[in-house]
């Protein structure tokens, strides 16, 4: 696997398993570890997919006009392309992202449009990345990062925590710092270790980010504008095995940053969701509806700001809650959301907001992985522990 | 392409196994001892007005290291790390910058923010308790005092490189800008330093790195912090000048200082300069230098003393006398009583509204920060928490709000810093 073009250009539910292995293929490329990756067995379906059926169709978008079939991946680097288009502050910085055009070719074709200076390839190093971006921004300039993995980010968390998240408090408002930081995050795609961490939640812990993670091809366009558009920081977390997905999709309104959605609508329970589980947790419902159980599936979109609104409206609706995330549950995200759901919507409770999340275990080699992974099996479990009975 | 592109562009141009170009080390490595300027001939040739300026400046610099070093004793200050013995670097520090380069000072470097033009009580205010930083960075073209250690040197060199990329997409920016950071002997061990001097290097971006290399990071000895045959030395591998100055000989330092911050302007790289000085006082008001250092080697330091050194040579070479001392030295004890006097002053008033505390999270608060600023403002109007909004009228959380006497005294006579953060000079 030495390029994006042998990516095969549709996946599907039936073919997660080629999917999975293709996306490992691009995290191989970096590990240097092809070995086991590209030859794995299948993943059980429902790990992996996309929301919103089974269609198929072609990726091939190119402009940012007109309506067709869409991969994340290019919709992600149609927001890019837009965005240094319309905004001459915004630069574009990262490993490989000039030449090679990124290891997942987010940013394929942008040097050579734009030139190095706006998509500049770096030297190898997360803090010195993150840190010249803060100098950046603190000059007038839109930087957006690239950290090449979730795990590989971590060099980088001083500048994050110290300073970025900071800057704008400590001097008061005078110096925001508008800096979009992109991270390809989480599993399910055959990955060796450390290309499949959920980091998520050391982000939410840091005040001062924004926390952003797309589950569609049209939010990762419209929500990535919108995070280079903002005077915060925010860290965009990509869900890396979505990136082959597709869409018919359009670029069109910038949704606002903290805004939930609910995708589907049920009375039985809700499922509260973001990012790579969101086609777990439909797949889901559609298997729940089989048997004549409506879910109602809520997508986060943004971890912070949190929209509580939407998600006490989503729970009261039905009674009963399950947050689903691949990252580990303890101190997870999860937590703070069966929290807040508690705090909120006690009366309207007729059983105790349960998790599905990961393992508390670092992340599992690749042929353990789909143990570890939200399944529809296990939510559906989760599902039945809602105290029916009563 | 421009010269920006080309400098961030892949240079293969040599045989298979060379990739790309290598470059004669030579140029880039510091003389074998640090350079000099009092008591050789070199002193001759200084202009005697930046050797009276540079006297002048050190003088108050170092009263105003001993004046805050009392205020954190007496509680009016959390706490303070001086820069006593080192101010032949902070000064000079501030004195080769123009209006629109920026400074990046680490947390000791109040003397260096001060010196740019920005008012003591504000560069204080971290100090104070008041506030995270007490200027607008913007305006002094000062960025807050990093306590992270070395985090600050990756933002000059970004800094650096957007002042660059804008000046070339932008007519109307400012031009030539050189960010200058300065880092600590400990501070050289960070990754962050590391990362700051390969970006530098890599994109050749107009940046000058001051090591103030004055023996410790605390307590521990730069013998422990590293193996490198001098700090100057680091630059070499990354691609930098290195370039060694005594750093308790003021001239000295303006001159080598001056000379690396117009290289970088001109667009020749970037370069680090260690400047050898000492720490007179301990770490912080909180430290106890004696546990880790005898006081045979501070004594034999203070006869390496900046303030002294350069006193010396102006009367020997007849350029000061008894008066021109008085008059350095009463107007260092004026600027030690205005500051007093604006500590006194901050102390009547009150400490910032609690409310604001959730003013600059964000551009706009979230809405779970409008629930936890609603709770405590309804707290503070029901009193639950004591008299909360109406404290202190003393302590290192008291602040006044204008203090139009407080502008720096060490600024230069000239406008040397941003708008706003002018000299009184006398
Ligand atoms: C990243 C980081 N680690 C540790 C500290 C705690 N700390 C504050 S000052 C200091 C020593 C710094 O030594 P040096 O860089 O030589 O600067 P100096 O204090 O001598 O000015 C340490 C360890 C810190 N501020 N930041
Ligand atoms: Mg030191």
């Amino acid at each position: 696997m030495s390029n994006a073009t042998s990516i095969p250009p549709t996946i599907t539910t039936t073919a997660s398993a080629l999917a999975g292995a293709t996306a490992a293929g691009a995290a191989a490329e970096v590990a240097g570890a092809e070995a086991g990756a590209a030859t794995r067995p299948a993943v059980p379906a429902g790990a992996l997919g996309r929301p919103g059926g089974r269609s198929r169709g072609s990726t091939g978008s190119t402009g940012s006009t007109g309506s067709t079939r869409t991969t994340m991946v290019r919709a992600l680097n149609t927001a890019l392309r837009d965005a240094l288009r319309e905004d001459p502050d915004v630069h574009v910085l990262g490993e490989d992202v000039g030449t090679l055009g990124g290891v997942f070719r987010v940013t394929d074709g942008l040097a050579a449009e734009f030139g190095a200076h706006r998509c500049l390839d770096t030297p190898l190093a997360e803090a010195g990345i993150l840190g010249i971006a803060v100098g950046m921004a603190m000059y007038g300039l839109r930087p957006v990062v690239e950290m090449q993995f979730d795990a590989f980010a971590y060099p980088a968390f001083e500048q994050l925590a110290s300073h970025v998240a900071k800057m704008r408090n400590r001097t008061a408002g005078r110096v925001p710092l508008p800096i979009t930081i992109r991270v390809p995050y989480g599993g399910g795609i055959g990955g060796v270790e450390h290309h499949s961490d959920s980091s998520e939640a050391y982000y939410v812990h840091t005040p001062g980010l924004h926390v952003v993670t797309p589950a569609t091809v049209a939010d990762c366009y419209g929500l990535l504008r919108a995070a280079i558009a903002s005077d915060d920081p925010v860290v965009f977390l990509e869900p890396k095995r979505l990136y082959w997905s597709s869409e018919e999709f359009t670029p069109s309104a910038v949704p606002p940053i903290g805004r939930a959605v609910t995708r589907r609508h049920g009375n039985a329970a809700t499922l509260i969701t973001y990012g790579p589980s969101l086609p777990v947790c439909l797949q889901a419902a559609d298997a729940a509806a089989a048997e004549g159980w409506d879910l109602a599936v809520v997508d986060l979109r943004s971890l912070v700001p949190f929209d509580d609104e939407t998600v006490c409206a989503a729970v009261r609706a039905t009674g009963r809650a399950v947050v689903v995330h691949e990252a580990a549950g303890f101190g997870g995200v999860g937590a703070e959301i069966a929290a807040r759901v508690t705090e909120r919507c006690f009366h309207h409770l007729a059983a105790p907001v349960l998790r599905v999340t990961g393992f508390d275990i670092p992340y599992p080699p690749p042929l353990l992985e789909h143990h570890y992974l939200p399944s529809v099996d296990r939510i559906l479990d989760t599902v039945a522990r809602l105290q029916w009975e009563q | 392409m421009t010269i920006l592109d080309a400098s961030a562009a892949p240079g293969q141009t040599g045989p298979p196994s060379s990739h790309g170009p290598r470059r004669d080390p030579a140029p880039l490595l510091p003389d074998p001892e640090p350079v000099r300027v009092l008591g050789t001939d070199a002193a001759g040739e200084v202009d005697p007005g930046l050797l009276r300026e540079l006297y002048r400046r050190l003088v108050l610099g170092r009263r105003f290291n001993q004046q805050a070093t009392t205020l954190a004793r007496q509680g009016s200050l959390a706490v303070y790390p001086a820069s006593t013995g080192q101010e032949a670097c902070q000064i000079a520090a501030a004195m080769v910058l123009r209006e629109t380069d920026w400074l990046f000072p680490s947390y000791r470097d109040t003397l260096a923010v001060t010196a740019r033009g920005v008012p003591p009580m504000d560069v204080l205010a971290l100090m104070r308790g008041h506030t995270h930083c007490g200027y607008d960075p913007r305006l002094a073209r000062t960025a807050p005092l990093s306590t992270p250690l070395a985090t600050q040197a990756c933002h000059a060199v970004g800094l650096a490189h957007a002042a660059r990329l804008r000046a070339a997409a932008d007519p109307a920016a400012d031009r030539e800008v050189v960010a200058l950071a300065l880092v600590g002997d400990g501070g050289t061990s960070e990754g962050d330093f590391h990362e700051a001097l390969t970006f530098a290097g890599v994109l050749r971006a107009p940046v000058v790195f001051l090591v103030q290399n004055n023996g410790y990071a605390i307590s521990v000895p730069l013998s422990r912090q590293t193996a490198a045959p001098t700090l100057a030395h680091k630059a070499v591998g990354y691609g930098v000048t290195g370039r060694l100055v005594d750093g308790n000989d003021a001239p000295a330092v303006h001159a080598v200082l001056s000379e690396a911050v117009e290289h970088a302007r001109a667009g020749h790289g970037p370069v680090l300069v260690e400047a050898i000085t000492y720490r007179l006082d301990a770490h912080t008001s909180a430290d106890d230098a004696t546990r880790y250092r005898a006081q045979g080697e501070v004594d034999a330091w203070r006869a390496h003393d900046p303030v002294t050194r350069l006193e010396r040579h102006l009367r020997e070479t007849g350029q000061l006398d008894d008066t021109g001392v008085a008059t350095v030295t009463r107007a260092a004890e004026e600027f030690a009583a205005r500051m007093r006097a604006q500590v006194a002053q901050a102390a009547q008033v009150p400490a910032p509204d609690p409310r604001t505390l959730f003013a600059h999270v964000y551009a706009e608060p979230t809405s779970q920060l409008r629930e936890q600023a609603a709770e405590l403002a309804a707290r503070l109007e029901a009193d639950l928490d004591g008299d909360l909004d109406v404290r202190p009228d003393s302590g290192p959380n008291a602040r006044p709000d204008v203090h139009p006497d407080a502008r720096g005294d060490l600024a230069a006579a000239e406008p040397a810093a941003g708008p706003g953060t002018r000299s009184d000079l006398s």
